[in-house]
């Protein structure tokens, strides 16, 4: 059984606004019947002022759809058709507290039912650009089509390169054997043959045993969330000025590769462990921007030989961090 | 109230005369089977009566053709690998398109190594056909690996038949019969069966014990080398407590087969004519003339299976589905979509696989159950009106993005 979130048991048990509304003036079908999963989103909009006045739900899908459905129905109520349109599929995720990585393709098929009924409202055709393959990287939810895409277009030719555009393999790296499957077909396409990287030997991954003390690779000690006295740090404790400096230089080397998907991040303020970020661009609603924050975390940890939280924070938060 | 376990297929209670039989395998009788001291001995006089019983259960002639292993998934990837290097001149393999993945990802996988894979078809009802079989065979088949039951829908394969083909042609044959022991009679020294898989769970036994039966006098190469455990042909400490209970399981598994085709399968039939009667717009898939006694797979057109099992299971009822939400793929089941099953009915297939401890109060509460969750999915439903399907449903509701 899946790992739903009690949000969403509550969302599928007892949905809210199941059915066609009456006097719909938007409709949108989206979904694919060979995926299991299809919604039809009727709304009711107010002409004179673009606010949805009601908004109904019928779905085909298992039980995170229907959940998504719901509460796609919920949040855009009363909203204007623009501001219904802001909200992103990681929105419906964390509106449901979650969903897990097999099930984030039922809030992109909520986010595709509102853009399908605001286009069918405005009188719009909305591009077919949606396509999906089985799931491959379940840590960071990308599917096949994503990979092979990426590779063709950017002529990959290893995992690493894979991983570092679509994120793919950068987690448990179980998903290793199907991405390299991938790479193999698509280099032998365009007459290449794929050659696996060479095993190289990680110094920071050997344990050595001293005569009285034993040394604990440092990554380790970091996900203990133990403060980690590096050898370096035991020297010179930084002040918080050389520390600011370090977090800022450590975002810069990050910058460069969510630049390339659209995205960027902004240092906002550091607070003791707490290290405010500003997600921008294509980050921005991303339905990865939690895998996102997770890997500049890391990043700023092993940076900073310390334990640190990196938090997203919105516009409204930032002002009120400014106030405060 | 206690909750139904309708979930037979994919796993089975293990039976409490199977548990105290081997308990004492856990303390006292810890002793390494191999060991020529008394501790290790007495487990070993163990293995040896469970290895009898299951040869009578298989009805094999000899009890060194039966080969312990950890599981129905080993069993099958010994069995193939075994043929494919013992014949390492033969280039191809048939199979069948609905198998279990055990069998169907082992041979995508020995396709991209250069093996022709041949994949028989089914029809409409999840039947083979043997002249299509037929003309398949030759000398440059490895092996043929066709299961006895699906584990899906119930429907039993020829298998019988199959093998005394395969046989004719001069090519090795292999089922995996994990759905089929245990629920139908089997008698291999009769057959022309060289190898077999069972799995120990599948029949109330504990999870982690296998059997790759071994017809004598077939080549074999083993996968795992390193011991003199099983004759050398599955090297490695035996899992003495498990296999002692698979065992006790097999005897319990005779004693109750009469009881299994008559009494279960009324049971099942009961469910099946309960909810047919009672709900609209669902049909039994697979062939109800020829399947186990203990399995009904039913689809409920226009509504989706994990949200089915999710009421189901609110109320205590296990069950399991086709839908590709319950596994995390983005298809329906491969049995379903090999039938032909529409789309609207095959994500809304539930498998309901009863065993002996089920009762008729049991069934009479899930036909009472079943009916209301459908409908209450069905108002759902885009492709539902009021009381029936929409009219033209895959026209009314034709959603963007393919």
């Amino acid at each position: 059984m899946w790992d739903y979130s009690e949000k969403v048991k509550e969302h599928f048990y007892d949905p809210k606004n199941a059915g066609a509304v009456n006097e719909a003036n938007a409709v949108g079908d989206v979904g694919s019947l060979s995926c299991g999963d299809a919604l039809r989103l009727t709304l009711k909009v107010e002409p004179a002022t673009d606010i949805i006045l009601d908004a109904g739900f019928q779905t085909f899908g298992c039980g995170s759809a229907i959940a998504s459905s719901s509460a796609l129905t919920e949040m855009v109520k009363g909203l204007t058709l623009d501001d219904a349109l802001k909200i992103s599929n990681q929105d419906i995720a964390d509106y449901l507290d979650g969903l897990p990585p097999e099930k984030m393709h039922c809030s992109v098929m909520g986010r595709e039912a509102l853009q399908a009924a605001v286009a069918d409202y405005r009188g719009e055709e909305i591009e077919d650009d949606h396509e999906e393959g089985a799931l491959i990287c379940k840590c960071f939810a990308i599917d096949a089509v994503m990979i092979r895409d990426t590779i063709k277009s950017n002529s990959l030719s290893s995992v690493e390169d894979v991983t570092n555009f679509t994120k793919a393999g950068g987690g448990c790296s179980s998903c290793h054997e199907g991405i390299e499957q991938i790479l193999a077909e698509e280099m032998e396409a365009r007459g290449e043959k794929f050659v696996p990287a060479p095993i190289a030997a990680k110094q920071k991954n050997v344990v050595t045993l001293n005569s009285d003390e034993l040394v604990i690779p440092e990554a380790k000690k970091a996900t203990e969330e133990k403060p980690v006295e590096t050898k370096k740090k035991a020297k010179t404790k930084l002040t918080s000025v050389q520390r600011i400096h370090l977090i800022e230089k450590t975002l810069e080397e990050i910058r460069p590769s969510l630049q390339r998907d659209h995205g960027d991040v902004e240092l906002i303020d550091v607070d003791g462990k707490n290290i405010y970020v500003k997600l921008i661009g294509a980050c921005v609603g991303c339905q990865l921007a939690t895998a996102t924050v997770g890997g500049i975390q890391q990043k700023l940890i092993e940076a900073l030989g310390e334990f640190v939280k990196v938090l997203p924070v919105t516009e409204q938060q930032l002002s009120e961090i400014a106030e405060a | 109230m206690n909750d139904v376990y309708m979930d037979n297929n994919a796993t089975t209670m293990v039976d409490p005369e199977v548990v105290s039989e081997m308990l004492p395998f856990f303390t006292e009788q810890f002793g390494n089977p191999s060991s020529l001291h008394s501790f290790g001995n007495k487990v070993g006089f163990a293995l040896k009566n469970a290895r009898k019983t299951i040869q009578t259960l298989l009805g094999a002639e000899h009890d060194s053709e039966i080969i312990f292993t950890s599981c129905g998934t080993e069993s099958d990837s010994t069995a193939i690998l075994s043929a494919l290097r013992a014949l390492p001149d033969r280039k191809e393999i048939i199979t069948t398109e609905v198998e279990h993945p055990a069998v169907l990802t082992l041979c995508d996988n020995l396709e991209t190594q250069g093996y022709t894979v041949h994949r028989l078809e089914v029809d409409e009802k999840g039947r083979l056909s043997l002249d299509e079989y037929k003309a398949l065979l030759s000398e440059n088949v490895a092996v043929v690996s066709v299961m006895w039951a699906n584990n899906e829908t119930g429907t039993i394969f020829p298998v019988e038949e199959m093998a005394a083909m395969a046989q004719e042609a001069g090519v090795m044959f292999h089922t995996d019969a994990v759905q089929a022991v245990g629920k139908l009679p089997i008698n291999l020294q009769d057959s022309n069966i060289h190898m077999l898989s069972l799995s120990g769970h599948k029949l109330h036994a504990p999870k982690g014990v296998g059997v790759l039966y071994l017809r004598r006098g077939t080549r074999f190469r083993p996968l795992l080398r390193g011991g003199h455990q099983e004759r050398g042909r599955r090297a490695g400490t035996e899992n003495a407590a498990a296999i002692v209970g698979l065992g006790k399981a097999a005897q319990l598994a005779m004693d109750n087969m009469a009881h299994e085709n008559t009494y279960v399968r009324a049971l099942r039939d009961r469910l099946q004519e309960g909810i047919l009667a009672t709900v609209p717009n669902s049909f039994v898939t697979g062939d109800p003339e020829n399947r186990l006694p203990n399995t009904l797979n039913i689809a409920f057109e226009y509504i989706e299976g994990e949200a089915i099992l999710l009421l189901m299971n609110k109320q205590g009822i296990a069950a399991s589905s086709g839908s590709a939400c319950t596994s995390g793929s983005l298809e329906p089941s491969h049995v379903m979509r090999a039938m032909g099953i529409p789309y609207t009915a095959a994500h809304g297939t539930v498998r309901f696989s009863l065993s002996r401890y089920n009762t008729e109060e049991e069934v009479e509460r899930v036909i009472q159950a079943i009916p209301p969750i459908v409908a209450k999915l069905r108002k759902l439903s885009p492709y539902w009106d009021e009381n029936g399907p929409v009219e033209e449903p895959e026209k009314s509701f034709a959603p963007v993005y393919a």
